[in-house]
């Protein structure tokens, strides 16, 4: 998309925005709409559409496909070893109460906190994942053959 | 949830076992993608396979007298939270999950180095993982929204796994879109049911939901619901005429995935349908709208006489079997259509008996296939003099799928027959005997084709490596061992089928 100036300058600027909001929705998700899933998808965006208009090869420099393929399984890790913090506390799986065991609603604060991110990497990984498949399939033809 | 000290403390491992039942194979699943080294990632699924088994063990030791074990997850308390809830039923199908996964996983090391590409095996563990953790959370949960999650974990996994045999068979690519849309209808029906459910209880957990269904039997969101959960499940389960997808899936996924599947994906989806239809809905409601005169039991003998039939004519092996596995679903619906306690006893004992029996079968076939031949039965003439041990295991699997005495097959179809014959309905018993005589035609078939016919000598091979021979015959020694020393299985499905016959989730 070399000749597409304005879309390139547009996404140039765009995209540290995109990024910026994703942190927003990601950590006021638990005060406003919004959340990991939201969040993720935002910032997988981020990396979409800079892919889409300079090219595969740039966005997959800036964040590697084994990158990717490990941010999907660290964002579970850090789900299910939140809830594996209860245990040490001798609550239930996934009891917040143990991130502030004598004001147990700040620790569903810090719990949901935690999960949110959790869910923000996974999805993150997993949009830019499915993208680089998509996006890495040799075409038959090319895009100036057209 | 307040704000006083923690009420619900507990303070050994063993208060989280119905959790770490889930929770094991599931973290090591992404442990596996993280870390990224093909054997690490075959330890970490064989560590957390055993350990489940350990767990499900231990469990199935607590719930064996009938108790039931509650655990709530957050500390929400059941109607609201989630509540994972074993019973007898549920421990024994986690049993079955768990030993059939621990008794495969030594043989699929050595398996998928011959059908699927080196750099792919860390994520062909951690989709096995997944999977593993599907059923056994589908079995744990107490909770109808989560069934549906975790069916969907298992399910998605297990589309990828069988996908993985395309390195060896292109044609496993369609037979895994086959079962990707057909899964994904069953999954989507199943949850429309869930949906008209909550609609008219207002509630998710099961034995919440149980209660409040009482005294609305008649209404039509009510019946609706029953009616998309069993075409969901039924889909999912290879009841007969939905069963298409079940023959290519099982004949193009790698040999330990077939083997893996066989054994346990279907068996967990019969638990969902026992669990919807007895515990969720009540027997009474059940005998009310006549469900199994008119479509469980004709299904059922539909099932077991026409798979029967069309597997006797299956020139490959692994068809053959798979339209067997069809043919053996009947038989345990038959179990559940008799409805009496007796009838699901033998339901129940079917479920487990079938899973190792058939785990057995498909390794010993996987083994021929990964040993330079093929699954047609022409390939496989006179195998038996070159692999002596496997076809040995082979018959013994037969010899249980047949239900001769000595074998767990035997047990099942016994007390099928004496449930027909202690409501008096001998047809059925004889139907049992006849299918029977159909499966010693189509088990014959392979017996002389690997032991009386010539050996062709275009490819000689050796016996199959001992890391692979070795699960096949733990397996084959478990279907004489259970068939033998039937009292745990027994006391285990009596209690189950008890509870379910009186309607509840374990609780007598």
């Amino acid at each position: 998309m070399r000749h597409h100036l304005i879309l390139r300058v547009i996404t140039k600027l765009l995209v540290g925005a995109m990024m910026l909001f994703a942190f927003y929705v990601q950590f006021h998700g638990d005060y406003s709409p919004g959340g990991g899933f939201q969040a993720g998808v935002i910032m997988a965006v981020a990396f979409i559409i800079y892919g889409i208009v300079f090219d595969l090869d740039h966005v997959q420099r800036v964040l590697p496909p084994w990158i990717a393929h490990k941010m999907l399984a660290i964002g579970v890790l850090l789900y299910s070893g939140t809830g594996i913090v209860s245990f040490f506390q001798g609550l239930n799986f996934l009891d917040y109460t143990a991130f502030s065991p004598h004001h147990p609603v700040h620790g569903q604060h810090y719990g949901i906190f935690a999960v949110e991110l959790g869910v923000g990497i996974t999805v993150t990984g997993v949009m830019v994942s499915i993208y680089y498949a998509f996006a890495g399939r040799t075409s038959e033809i090319r895009d100036e053959d057209w | 949830m307040s704000l006083e000290a923690p009420h619900n403390l507990a303070f050994s491992l063993s208060d989280h076992l119905p959790i770490l039942q889930v929770l094991i194979p599931f973290i090591a699943a992404p442990l596996a993608v993280v870390i990224g080294n093909r054997i690490i990632a075959w330890w970490l699924a064989f560590i957390s396979s055993v350990i489940s088994l350990l767990i499900a063990t231990t469990l199935l030791g607590k719930v064996i007298d009938g108790s039931v074990i509650s655990y709530q997850i957050g500390g929400w308390a059941p109607p609201l939270g989630i509540e994972y809830r074993v019973d007898s039923l549920s421990a024994l199908i986690l049993f079955l999950v768990t030993l059939v996964s621990t008794i495969i996983l030594p043989y699929a090391y050595k398996s998928i180095n011959f059908e699927i590409p080196k750099e792919q095996h860390t994520l062909f563990y951690a989709a096995y993982l997944l999977c593993l953790t599907g059923l056994l959370g589908v079995a744990v949960t107490g909770d109808a929204f989560n069934v549906f999650v975790f069916l969907e974990i298992s399910s998605l996994s297990t589309y990828v796994l069988i996908a993985q045999g395309s390195y060896r068979d292109k044609r496993a690519l369609t037979a895994a879109f086959d079962y990707l849309i057909m899964g994904t209808i069953g999954a989507t029906f199943f949850v429309i049911g869930i949906g008209f459910l909550y609609m008219a209880t207002g509630t998710l957990n099961m034995v919440d939901m149980s209660n409040l269904i009482k005294g609305q039997e008649s209404l039509s969101t009510v019946r609706s619901g029953f009616v998309f959960i069993v075409i969901g499940i039924g889909l999912k389960l290879a009841i007969f005429p939905l069963h298409f997808w079940l023959p290519r899936a099982y004949t193009y996924a790698p040999s330990a995935i077939t083997a893996f599947l066989a054994a346990t994906a279907t068996k967990v989806a019969v638990y969902m349908l026992l669990r919807f239809m007895f515990t969720i809905f009540h027997p009474n409601f059940l005998s009310k709208i006549s469900i199994f005169e008119y479509i469980i039991l004709p299904l059922a003998i539909m099932a077991m006489f026409s798979a029967s039939v069309i597997a006797v004519f299956q020139s490959d092996f692994k068809k053959l079997l798979a339209y067997s596995s069809i043919a053996q679903i009947g038989y345990i619906l038959l179990g559940i259509g008799l409805m009496s306690e007796t009838s699901l006893t033998a339901a129940v004992i079917h479920i487990f008996n079938h899973g190792i029996t058939k785990a057995v079968l498909f390794m010993g076939i996987g083994a021929y296939v990964l040993q330079g031949r093929g699954s047609f039965l022409s390939d496989l003439e006179g195998i038996g003099k070159v692999m002596p041990w496997t076809s040995a295991a082979i018959v013994v699997g037969f010899l249980s799928l047949i239900g001769v005495p000595g074998t767990v097959g035997f047990i099942s179809k016994w007390f099928l027959v004496k449930s027909a014959l202690e409501i008096g309905w001998w047809p059925v018993a004889i139907a049992i005997v006849l299918t029977s005589l159909l499966a010693v035609i189509y088990c014959w078939r392979v017996i002389e084709t690997i032991y009386f016919k010539p050996l062709l000598s275009k490819k000689l091979t050796a016996e199959t490596p001992i890391s692979m021979l070795l699960p096949i015959w733990v397996g084959a020694l478990a279907c004489i061992y259970f068939g033998l020393n039937t009292e745990a299985i027994m006391t285990t499905s009596q209690m189950a089928a008890k509870s379910l016959y009186a309607g509840s989730f374990g609780s007598l």
